[in-house]
């Protein structure tokens, strides 16, 4: 359930190197963890980055604090586009964890980049 | 024979009973893997629709005069459970589903994306403005997509 939304961005992967869209996972995991589940296991290819501490998932305001699931604090689903000045284009911060972004949401956005 | 069999057994009921267990696990099972079918869980709505009219019709069935109080129970049990999985999906989709924080002081449309500095898979260092800047497919890239996500498991 939880990796539904990733999947969908990986399954576009050839898309987002088309339109020159560097997808970047960011998440509390370790980067050994990352390896082991999401590069080797489950075969993502984003550029993946480790903030155990919550340092940049707090300065975006996305720590959601002793998760129910985990029972740890970790990020809330949220998407950010940005252009090359580092511009927020684009967000999707949702407000149900069913409801999280689409690939094609982000891809037609890219658009108007 | 036959149909006396098929009588006695007050299949409703029982299609009810089994249609609302697998409306409800089919959910978590199957139909979350595709928005279309997660942000509003309408198959699993309809499967839910037939199952209580299923459990309706054997209630009716299991009430009539010449029924037996043991069958009547079961069969107000089975109602019970088939409404309480459905109020358990509804619960887990919009009432869970919305237990997230809410981020009101996160960055917006328009502004500038704070900077960071983040370890990469070899734990290396990596700025926000190397992810933006430096060459991807050999050229500068058109944008970077920032996905937040809750990790691995």
């Amino acid at each position: 359930m939880c990796q539904s939304e990733l999947r969908s961005f990986q399954d576009k992967m050839n898309k987002f190197e088309e339109a020159g869209i560097r997808v970047v996972g960011i998440s509390v995991d370790k980067p050994e963890k990352t390896r082991e589940f999401m590069v080797q296991k489950a075969g993502y290819t984003f550029t993946f980055l480790s903030d155990p501490q919550l340092d940049t998932i707090g300065r975006y305001d996305l720590v959601h604090t002793k998760e129910l699931a985990s029972g740890k604090d970790i990020s809330r689903p949220a998407e950010f586009l940005l252009d090359p000045s580092g511009t927020i284009r684009w967000q999707m911060i949702t407000d149900n964890f069913f409801k999280t972004a689409r690939p094609e949401q982000v891809l037609e956005a890219a658009k108007k980049l | 024979m036959q149909s006396q069999f098929v009588q006695k057994l007050n299949w409703p009921i029982w299609t009810g009973v089994l249609l609302s267990l697998v409306a409800g696990l089919s959910y978590p099972l199957v139909f979350v893997r595709w928005p279309i079918t997660r942000e509003v869980p309408w198959v699993n709505l309809i499967l839910f629709a037939i199952a209580l009219v299923l459990l309706f019709f054997g209630l009716r069935r299991a009430f009539k005069p010449d029924k037996r109080i043991i069958s009547r129970i079961f069969s107000s049990l089975a109602a019970v459970f088939g409404v309480a999985l459905l109020a358990g999906l509804l619960f887990v989709v919009y009432v869970m589903g919305s237990w997230l924080p809410a981020s009101s002081a996160a960055p917006r449309v328009g502004q500038k994306a704070p900077d960071f500095t983040l370890n990469d898979l070899n734990d290396k260092p990596v700025t926000l403005s190397q992810l933006l800047t430096e060459p991807f497919n050999n050229q500068p890239p058109k944008g970077v997509l920032l996905i937040f996500y809750r990790g691995y498991w």
